[in-house]
């Protein structure tokens, strides 16, 4: 099952890819512009095919993602799903109160986690031991504040605020190891 | 000359200040207030890159994120708008061959973008009020982090700024429209088809019915037609944070008055959203749009040429006002309560539509080069190309994390502010007006010589790859979990926020360089001339001996 991690992989290599191909084809064009003597052109661009392209990338990715990152379809459909374990947790005066020490999830299992803001708008984010993200929302006061998410490798979680809400919750109101998924047949690395 | 001659009256002396027009001095005056208050921001910038690294005692977290909240403030409206308005203060009516409406709504527009720029600055620095350039609601009303007086200063401020902005639109369109003396009445018609791009629309759709041309030459050529598209963006996104501020300060002033009014009677994720209406006009609005303007003109005076495919250039400025006006919701992908048929729609689908017009911008820009080719390599070309370069890596990124399943991992982190931000601010804006400065510089300084050619050059290179590698480094540590607005004291991402400072101090070093080649061009006398009274009594944009 495809995690954040292997999404951010695939992100990190092909926008690396895209990086260096475009500064070549500057670097190349820019040559090319002053040179004295004409260089051959690569290949022909037809302004349209191009246009074409833009619009292919640009929609591509959403339908790339909606079908293959498994949270995307889930997320926008969690109204009709239920839920098998639900977390309700207050944020107040930059501080998580959270309905038990540990949230224990079985492996598989929908968690839906359901955050009220009692004062101002937080944010809301699972980390794994290493730091990286698992997933991440915002908590916004008097609005609707839920995500569903399966779990599919064991591990221990952290919690932060993924949103500035002033000085006193600058250091992201972090608590340490308070998620805890079992049950699976796979470990996170870390 | 030497050393000290060079330092007082600029290279060669040939900068003379009494030889400006008004015209010519009000733009400078802004340029050189801009460029100022971009030094200041990327000393703030650099403050907040050593504080990543490793804490610092003397900048605790309310002094931390006060720097954070008036950093923006300083970079976007203090120097970007500031240049910006400079420039086409000056290009409109010199492209349009007739006078500015108001040198005196000129110079009050700088001096209230700049007054406007330092009070919000105060309110950081003396205050340390620290809501951030986001404003979300309820944090810029939260007394019990933030003072009454800070905060009251802070908004002032920031609405100085916004009717200087209003002054700028004003006398923009007052000097796209008005007849002046002894000219026969200008008709506003076809001059608001064309200021619109409208009859880039209809010349297009003539050819494709094999009709001849609505118009054969437009009222108004291309680069106002940017500029006058983007000030209508300017002009609402204006409103959004005058409005916004005017709340703010109803509740700022009852709590002085002793009456606290409860801040749950404002909705917060409406608020959000129309504050990222307006907010999101000037990234994805103005910004895109007065760049491309931008480019086109840069391209033009650099080849002597006209624009390659001028209809589709003019008909894509008018499909960019529909597609900035309806892509805010990208800024609410992890906002559980925002209606998925908006994320879906404005949030992906409309925002993927930035990917088509930037597109379209670079192609138009590159093949009007690449028409005129060879070409000497000049100040201009290679900031033009550094320019579009940054937004090629920029606008992608953007799009990437225009994404709900992308966003559900990169919303907040170091990857939006670095690779998406700041690769577009620094290397994309800032090479463009880096530019438009080199361009306009014998221009408005009736032939001063650059004292350095290899003083540019390091400009260049050290700006270039100091704003990529910037960017690249912080996206590495979002994609790692680094978050943005946040302070990490255990040296999480050490590695990569020491590279990433190192690029910023590059970014930094750059511009003292090129500063110092500015001034050594011009010399000490010319600058504070610039800024005394105008000897020249003219409308005419230069001299006409210049001209």
């Amino acid at each position: 099952m495809v995690d954040s991690l292997d999404v951010l992989f695939t992100l990190k290599v092909a926008y690396g890819i895209y990086s260096v191909l475009i500064i070549a084809l500057f670097a190349w064009f820019a040559y090319s512009l002053v040179a004295k003597h004409k260089p051959r052109g690569l290949i022909r661009v037809p302004f349209y095919g191009f246009i074409a392209f833009l619009v292919f990338m640009g929609v591509s990715v959403h339908i790339l993602t909606f079908n293959k990152v498994p949270w995307v379809s889930m997320d926008l459909k969690r109204d009709g799903i239920k839920a098998d374990v639900v977390f309700h947790i207050v944020m107040k005066d930059h501080k998580y109160i959270l309905p038990r020490d540990k949230m224990i999830i079985e492996c598989g299992q929908k968690a839906l986690f359901e955050l009220y803001s009692d004062d101002l708008t937080y944010g809301f984010g699972l980390f794994r031991q290493d730091g990286t993200m698992l997933f991440q929302m915002q908590v916004v006061p008097g609005s609707r504040n839920d995500l569903l998410w399966q779990f599919h490798k064991n591990g221990v979680y952290n919690i932060r605020s993924t949103e500035y809400s002033g000085p006193k919750g600058a250091n992201l109101m972090h608590l340490k190891k308070v998620v805890e998924v079992r049950g699976c047949d796979v470990s996170e690395k870390s | 000359m030497n050393y000290k001659d060079t330092l007082m009256n600029g290279e060669q002396g040939v900068f003379k200040p009494d030889s400006l027009t008004p015209l010519q001095k009000v733009t400078l005056r802004a340029v050189v207030v801009g460029l100022l208050y971009y030094g200041l921001a990327a000393i703030e910038g650099m403050l907040m890159r050593a504080a990543q690294i490793t804490p610092i005692d003397a900048l605790n977290n309310e002094h931390f994120f006060s720097i954070m909240t008036v950093h923006p403030i300083v970079g976007i409206f203090g120097s970007t708008y500031m240049i910006v308005f400079g420039a086409f203060t000056f290009l409109v009516p010199y492209l349009m061959k007739k006078p500015l409406y108001s040198i005196k709504i000129a110079n009050a527009t700088w001096m209230m973008i700049g007054g406007g720029t330092l009070l919000a600055w105060l309110a950081g620095f003396i205050y340390q009020y620290a809501p951030l350039y986001t404003l979300y609601w309820p944090l810029p009303v939260d007394f019990k982090q933030f003072s009454l007086i800070g905060g009251a200063m802070f908004v002032i401020g920031i609405a100085i700024i916004m009717v200087g902005t209003m002054l700028f639109i004003i006398n923009t369109y007052a000097t796209i429209f008005y007849t002046e003396k002894g000219h026969k009445k200008r008709e506003v018609k076809p001059l608001l088809i064309s200021a619109f791009g409208i009859d880039g629309v209809l010349n297009l759709i003539n050819k494709m019915k094999g009709k001849p041309p609505y118009s054969k030459e437009p009222a108004v050529s291309l680069p106002i037609v940017a500029i006058f598209r983007g000030t209508v963006d300017t002009f609402l996104d204006a409103l959004v944070i005058l409005s916004c501020g005017i709340l703010i300060l109803v509740y700022i002033f009852a709590e002085m008055g002793g009456v606290s009014l409860d801040y749950k009677s404002i909705d917060a994720l409406l608020y959000k959203n129309y504050f990222w209406w307006g907010l999101d006009l000037i990234a994805d609005g103005l910004v895109l749009i007065y760049v491309a303007g931008t480019w086109y003109l840069l391209a033009m005076m650099i080849t002597g040429k006209r624009l390659f495919m001028e209809n589709i250039a003019r008909a894509a400025l008018l499909v960019e006002l529909v597609v900035s006006w309806a892509v805010w919701s990208h800024h609410l992908l992890s906002d559980q309560g925002q209606p998925n048929i908006m994320k879906v729609v404005s949030g992906e689908m409309v925002t993927a539509f930035e990917l088509v017009t930037q597109g379209i911008a670079i192609f138009i820009t590159l093949m009007t080069l690449w028409r005129a080719r060879p070409l000497k390599v000049t100040n201009e070309l290679k900031f033009l190309l550094a320019g579009m370069l940054g937004f090629a890596l920029a606008v992608p990124a953007g799009i990437l994390q225009a994404d709900i399943g992308l966003n559900r991992i990169l919303h907040n982190t170091q990857w939006i502010i670095g690779p998406h931000v700041h690769v577009a601010i620094l290397v994309g804006l800032t090479m463009t007006l880096y530019a438009v400065i080199y361009v306009l510089f014998p221009v408005l300084t009736n032939g001063a010589k650059l004292y350095s050619q290899k003083l540019a050059d390091i400009h260049f290179w050290l700006h270039l790859v100091g704003g990529i590698g910037m960017g690249a480094f912080m996206g590495m540590a979002g994609v790692n979990g680094m978050l943005r607005r946040s302070m990490y004291v255990e040296g999480e991402y050490a590695t990569y926020m020491i590279l990433a400072g190192i690029c910023g101090l590059m970014i930094l070093v750059a511009w003292f360089i090129f500063m110092y080649n500015v001034i050594m061009s011009i010399g000490i006398k010319g600058l504070i001339g610039i800024f005394m009274p105008t000897k020249l009594k003219t409308t005419d944009p230069i001299p006409k001996e210049e001209a």
